[in-house]
């Protein structure tokens, strides 16, 4: 009966299937490794993210435009490019039903029959599915306040450690690295560098030692030093290895014992290029752990991280930072507006 | 989360009954499904709407054939269009000519570069290669660190860069250090960058005309979403890659980056990452990963595991008694034995494709332990009583319970249960009976006799 699973074909792939490649955006490249850039001029910064997020605006706008321009009527035509639109956005094909379908209520009801109108109301629809009520993130209501990073491997959440303890460090703060990471090779490392790089102490094992003994030492150092804020590394799993979650539960539990109050934060790092599948981390570590917000990383490139639309809407989860880049100022509180005006 | 597409198509089509052909008509719904279901597999829009109508061209006219509903008939379609798509059989890696042999990873930050130079340094020497590490990553803190150690782990030589060095320094170096070290495959190691990083671009480039690689492989994220084609194009664009390599597979994600890597590049998935560990790497399976794409559960591995076990002699010598009708509970028992050595039922459960199914079987209940039990029975007869069922009357049957500490009840099942299956085999053999649906849960039933 599944015989035919077995089946190889002999000929060669006949028909592939080409899809035409968006023209690579020449995004002017920076060596943001640098150190230098700490001294970069505030304006810099802000010019160069305007510019970031405006060429890709840019392109998106421009693909919006095509579908609206010179139309007089919203029709299933129309609605269908939105849809391309919305998916290749990686909002999934449920959110964007739901978008659309609002959408094609609203115009069934006469409320809406401008083409042009359409995209301020989708943009709306994203703007308050992504404004999630939730306490602000506020580091300086506890001392220490203890925030807990975590995500599945590859997604920046030892470089996002090292930008939000600068941005920490900026707003007047004292930040402490934990580098709970002692499985991956270098992991270590690596936090170490960023340490220097910004000046923060960090606590640290050897690679190999258990994630909670490290936790558990480090949290009595920031005490004793009195720190203001603790900013805990953990090793990339994936959500679905059951004896990795257990011992993230543990790094909680441990952290939890010594401070009944924290985590303050615990928070999941997200890679923009995800997609579909950011959905099923976010309910699995939500189940594991409870997770206080998002952030969503390498929305410098051409991904647009539209999954957390749907993320969002199913767990009410705010989105804390966004990652645009590798220098350590790239790291930037997230704007419902600016995102969904981003996407759409 | 969703059903899967097997019971979508299923309940699609169980209006259609009856229909000898499809006809473009009646495979249209299917078809939205299966857009759907690429699309939530994360195959990018444009791909997924090439593909259907790829698939509907080809299914269109196509007569259905008598062992399957038009639902199978469509996935059957769809899957072997979707293996052919992403290359039909597992494609290696070209390392011939004179050694040593250069194979250039590239890819996103992130994406698993470093883990995977380390594995595939394992899989070369386990396959008789002498491969060295070239670390070209000098931007990201301490990857060269990383792959140091992890060459240390399993004992490759790793070329001792630093972060202050140019990659196209480490780069030159590369061939006098494989050289130095007698190796003959080079596995270079680079940096993560965005494809629309222009300058990083350009230096790949730059490595590729210092190294002249033999293999350009890009390693990509299998949860990448929509961007794939963006990124994968890019990189194709100005390196030409030869090959792909999937990594993160281990999740649960369905991995539809794959047929739009493969569909903007036209480049075979080599292999694929499967775990954080160093032997965490595998060829890739094209039909494999297209039963994964639709959400239809590695029904392969499976069938595989099942051929290992119930060996061909066995299976030919239980048909030769199916047709003289002398399937006796002697080889009842055998079936159930190999039964259990395939593994735990739930863990074959789960090797099926699909939630609905799963609940279904749930409904069933089955037990482990009923196994156990049933096995015990058949062991409590005397082997006259094994040979010949209608033998067994009431007092053997206290007899039997009382030795296999079951029930009379449960003798009874089971007795019921290898009658069934007796039927069974006797329709099928016969021929002339087609299995319909009532026969087919009756088939299911007589071979879970619990």
């Amino acid at each position: 009966m599944l015989k035919w699973f077995r089946k190889k074909s002999q000929e060669p792939p006949s028909e592939e299937t080409r899809t035409e490649v968006g023209e690579a955006q020449a995004v002017q490249a920076e060596s943001d490794s640098s150190a230098e850039q700490t001294q970069e001029a505030q304006g810099g910064f802000f010019a160069r993210l305007r510019d970031r997020l405006a060429k890709s605006r840019e392109r998106l706008a421009d693909q919006v435009d095509r579908v609206v321009l010179g139309k007089k009527h919203i029709d299933a035509t129309l609605l269908d490019d939105l849809e391309e639109v919305l998916i290749t956005a990686d909002l999934g094909v449920q959110t964007t039903r739901i978008l659309l379908d609002h959408v094609a209520e609203r115009v069934k009801r006469r409320e809406l029959q401008d083409p042009a109108k359409l995209r301020e109301a989708l943009r709306d629809e994203i703007q308050a599915i992504l404004s999630v009520d939730a306490p602000p993130f506020d580091p300086s209501r506890a001392k220490p306040f203890v925030i807990m990073i975590i995500g599945v491997n590859g997604v920046g959440k030892t470089t996002t450690i090292g930008k939000l303890a600068y941005l920490i460090r900026r707003s007047g703060l004292s930040p402490m690295l934990v580098a709970g990471d002692t499985f991956r090779a270098a992991a270590v490392e690596q936090l170490e560098r960023w340490a220097d790089r910004i000046g923060v102490p960090i606590i640290r094992q050897q690679s190999g030692a258990d994630p909670s003994a490290v936790v558990f030492d480090a949290l009595d150092a920031a005490l004793a030093r009195q720190v203001d804020v603790v900013l805990i590394d953990t090793a990339g799993r994936m959500h679905t290895k059951v004896n990795l979650m257990e011992e993230l539960k543990k790094v909680h539990r441990v952290i939890q014992r010594k401070m009944p109050e924290a985590p303050h934060e615990v928070l999941l790092v997200l890679d923009a290029t995800t997609g579909q599948n950011a959905m099923s981390q976010a309910r699995l570590f939500q189940e594991a752990l409870g997770i206080t917000g998002l952030i969503l990383t390498k929305l410098d490139g051409t991904a647009k991280g539209g999954v957390i639309v749907p993320i969002c809407h199913e767990l009410k989860l705010p989105v804390r930072f966004i990652g645009i880049g590798e220098g350590m100022d790239d790291l930037r509180p997230f704007d419902a507006g600016e995102f969904a005006r981003a996407v759409l | 989360m969703f059903d899967s597409l097997s019971s979508k198509l299923q309940k699609v089509f169980r209006h259609l009954k009856g229909y000898g052909k499809l006809t473009e008509q009646n495979i249209q719904d299917a078809l939205r499904e299966v857009r759907l279901a690429l699309l939530e597999a994360d195959v990018h829009y444009k791909v997924a709407k090439d593909f259907v109508k790829t698939v509907a061209e080809r299914a269109v006219g196509q007569e259905v054939m008598r062992s399957l509903t038009p639902g199978q008939q469509v996935i059957k379609i769809v899957n072997e269009s979707l293996t052919e798509l992403m290359g039909g059989t597992a494609a290696s890696l070209d390392l011939s000519g004179k050694p040593p042999q250069v194979l250039l990873l590239v890819g996103l930050q992130g994406s698993g570069k470093t883990t995977t130079a380390g594995k595939l340094a394992h899989h070369l020497g386990k396959n008789g290669r002498k491969p060295c590490l070239i670390p070209a990553d000098v931007y990201r803190p301490a990857a060269i660190d990383q792959l140091i150690t992890l060459g240390s782990q399993i004992h490759v030589p790793v070329y001792p860069a630093s972060s202050q060095d140019k990659p196209e320094d480490i780069a030159a170096a590369a061939v006098p250090f494989a050289r130095e070290n007698q190796c003959d495959v080079i596995l270079v190691d680079t940096a993560g960058r965005l494809h629309i990083d222009t300058e990083l671009m350009d230096e790949l480039k730059r490595l590729k005309g210092i190294l002249l690689p033999k293999e350009i492989l890009l390693v990509a994220d299998a949860m990448t979403g929509q961007d794939a084609v963006q990124v994968a194009g890019a990189f194709h664009e100005a390196l030409q890659l030869t090959g792909v390599i999937l990594t993160k597979l281990d999740g649960d994600a369905r991995g539809g980056a794959a047929l739009s890597i493969k569909a903007v590049t036209g480049c075979p998935i080599k292999f694929v990452g499967v775990g954080e560990k160093l032997d965490a790497l595998e060829v890739f399976h094209p039909d494999r990963m297209s039963s994964r794409i639709l959400g239809m559960g590695d029904v392969l591995t499976i069938i595989e595991k099942a051929q290992e076990v119930f060996e061909e002699e066995e299976a030919l010598d239980l048909a030769r008694k199916f047709r003289e009708d002398a399937f006796t509970l002697e080889d009842f028992r055998r079936q159930l034995r190999q039964m259990k050595k395939l593994g735990s039922l739930e863990s074959i459960l789960k090797m099926l494709p699909g939630m609905g199914m799963l609940k279904e079987l749930k409904k069933m209940q089955i037990d482990e332990k009923a196994l156990v039990r049933t096995e015990a029975i058949i062991n409590s007869m005397t082997k006259e009583e094994r040979r010949d069922a209608s033998i067994i009357n009431a007092s053997r049957k206290r007899r039997i319970a009382m030795g296999s500490g079951t029930s009379v009840q449960e003798v009874n099942q089971l007795l019921r249960s290898y009658q069934d299956a007796r039927r069974m085999m006797r329709q099928m053999m016969g021929g002339g009976a087609k299995p319909g649906k009532k026969a087919k849960k009756k088939k299911v039933k007589a071979f879970f006799p619990f």
